[in-house]
């Protein structure tokens, strides 16, 4: 207590407390600008499900469709880049599936709902590039022993055709299989799961 | 004359004109052995001015729209009168900033400009370099090419590396699912506003540090420690006219060098312009071969570089964390020196010769950041990133166990 009779410890307690409260407040205001970077209504809008037509889909063929922007590769694989593919297994971060990079249904050896057909978003899970698709089972200068699959010029990362990454590459996950159901025999839905069906 | 001092009076009344001039220019004493390196800070402001100049040119014409920027930028190509000139003279000064700042920091590390008591001064300049990374990264995006669009993409990507908050947090910067247009419209803010503000501030509070402190030299002597009966330096100069006339002849020459690129190589060799952004963005197809802008490859190499998990720790995380690393490590310089002198000059071999080998490892992680990933050049960017580390990391002992020089007294020109 100094002799002038200012109350110090008083004087610092109401600075102190004009402080936290005045601190509080800015955050507070923070939040509308910083929530504001958040997707607008809009964009999440446009994260509608799209229809994809596969009638003409050739076997060995890929299509790409956009949904909420991402390119979606529908391939329908044939006999022989079917039965190439549990021989990889060995040479995979994760052959059956494990963390969850697809829904329950897709969790599978083909990763697909039909075994045939991979619906996956082409989006390495490395940088978010989008991988090339490399299907002839030819040797690659990165894999003498190349089985068909997708490479990411990026960062090299490799992926078999079922979408599962190989190990030694800097991707650290499966490609993602988005949520997708089937209309009909050719018609497929993607970004739904079909509900109970 | 009499009508002009007294001008000068009446506004010296009101504002510290002269004081300011004196403090900053006339009376601003510099050490008297400048060399070739002093030529780049001055440099820089040069090139800080002309990039604020054009870019507000450029904005008269840009539109920051998705679907219309990408043919903006064709339009100030092709139609804006003089728009070719304006918007080369702007992504040529984008390559020059680099250029510049780079040898700026080299002459910091040549002569210990980040010692004691410059400390802050050096820590002031990172963050401009900082702020500097951030702005050419936000406008590489505005043209809306595909290399603009891919690079976007992977920088952003970097920061899902980052565990539980990470894809919020690359989704909260993107404002969109993907780049979109939303992300083009916020980060043209952050380009044209947000970021040339700071990094204006920032270069005021660095030229304010320098003139507290002042100038460092090619000898690392404090001229202070030397001063005459009038308290001025013995080796000191004023700034200007002395510093000020031999500035221009650096401006002279750099000019020449500049408009050689603007006018016969803007692209420079598709290292300052990438081939892949005079494609309009594709959401849906990644170049075949992508890598950002040059001043960006030695840390992309690094990034790359990192290919083992380590326990949970994956190495794409683990990528991002060197990647930040090499760049948050250099705000630590004035600290990981330990030596007892300043100046190259009177150092001994050891920080020559690391100094050196940091110098080219920054080259090779520079060349290999370019190039397409194999792994003989992931191997050569490995050894590149411990090179590059071990400068520093290395730098308490070798910087302590390093023969000296005794240094002189006064400066030895």
């Amino acid at each position: 207590m100094s002799g002038d009779g200012v109350d110090t410890s008083k004087r610092r307690f109401l600075t102190a407390a004009a402080t936290v409260v005045g601190g509080v407040g800015a955050v507070y205001t923070a939040v509308p600008f910083l929530a504001s970077w958040m997707p607008s209504e809009r964009a999440k809008a446009a994260g509608a499900p799209v229809e994809a037509d596969i009638s003409k889909l050739e076997e060995g063929q890929m299509i790409r469709v956009q949904w909420r922007g991402k390119p979606v590769w529908i391939l329908k694989r044939n006999e022989e880049m079917l039965s190439a593919l549990p021989g990889l297994d060995e040479r995979l971060r994760d052959p059956a599936s494990v963390d969850p990079q697809q829904p329950e249904y897709a969790q599978n050896g083909t990763r697909s709902i039909k075994p045939e057909v991979l619906v996956a978003v082409g989006i390495c899970t490395h940088l978010g590039c989008s991988p090339s698709f490399v299907p002839e089972a030819l040797p690659q200068p990165y894999d003498p022993d190349w089985k068909g699959g997708f490479f990411c010029p990026c960062h090299g990362s490799r992926f078999d055709l079922a979408g599962r990454v190989f190990k030694g590459v800097p991707a650290p996950l499966n490609l993602e299989v988005p949520p997708h159901t089937y209309i009909s025999e050719t018609l497929v839905l993607i970004g739904e799961d079909g509900g109970a069906a | 004359m009499g009508m002009l001092i007294k001008s000068r009076d009446w506004i010296d009344a009101r504002f510290p004109l002269t004081k300011m001039w004196e403090e900053h220019l006339s009376k601003y004493y510099a050490p008297k052995n400048f060399n070739f390196w002093y030529f780049f800070g001055s440099l820089a402001l040069l090139v800080l001015v002309l990039q604020i100049v054009t870019g507000i040119f450029l904005t008269m014409n840009y539109k920051p729209d998705a679907t219309l920027a990408f043919g903006s930028v064709e339009y100030i190509m092709r139609d804006v009168e003089w728009g070719w000139l304006i918007r080369y003279m702007h992504s040529t000064g984008a390559s020059a900033f680099f250029i510049v700042v780079y040898l700026h920091m080299f002459r910091a590390l040549l002569y210990g400009s980040y010692k004691g008591p410059r400390e802050l001064l050096w820590i002031f300049g990172m963050m401009i370099y900082l702020a500097l990374m951030a702005e050419a990264f936000f406008g590489y995006l505005l043209p809306w090419g595909q290399m603009s669009y891919w690079g976007a993409q992977v920088i952003i990507s970097l920061f899902g590396a980052i565990p539980v908050i990470g894809d919020d947090l690359s989704l909260w910067i993107r404002g969109d699912f993907v780049i979109s247009d939303v992300t083009l419209n916020r980060f043209f803010a952050l380009h044209v506003i947000a970021v040339p503000f700071v990094l204006a501030i920032l270069v005021v509070v660095h030229i304010l540090a320098l003139h507290e402190v002042g100038s460092n030299n090619p000898d690392g002597i404090e001229i202070k420690k030397n001063k005459d009966e009038n308290g001025i330096p013995k080796d000191g100069i004023p700034f200007h006219p002395y510093y000020s006339v031999k500035d221009i002849v650096g401006v002279v020459v750099f000019l020449m060098f500049f408009s050689f690129v603007m006018f016969f190589v803007p692209e420079g060799g598709g290292y300052f312009l990438e081939a892949p952004n005079f494609e309009p963005a594709n959401p849906l197809k990644t170049p075949e071969h992508i890598a950002p802008v040059w001043y960006f490859t030695p840390y992309y190499a690094m990034l790359r570089a990192v290919t083992i998990d380590i326990g949970p720790l994956s190495a794409k995380f683990l990528g991002v964390i060197v990647m930040g690393a090499a760049v948050v490590i250099l705000f630590f310089l004035p600290w990981l020196d330990r030596s007892p002198v300043k100046s190259i000059r009177y150092r001994g071999p050891l920080c020559k010769i690391m100094l050196a080998l940091f110098v080219v490892s920054f080259f090779v992680l520079g060349w290999l950041g370019t190039q397409a990933p194999t792994d003989v050049k992931t191997m050569m960017a490995q050894v590149g990133t411990i090179v590059y580390f071990a400068f520093f990391l290395l730098m308490p002992i070798y910087t302590k166990i390093d023969s000296t020089k005794p240094v002189p007294d006064r400066i030895t020109g």
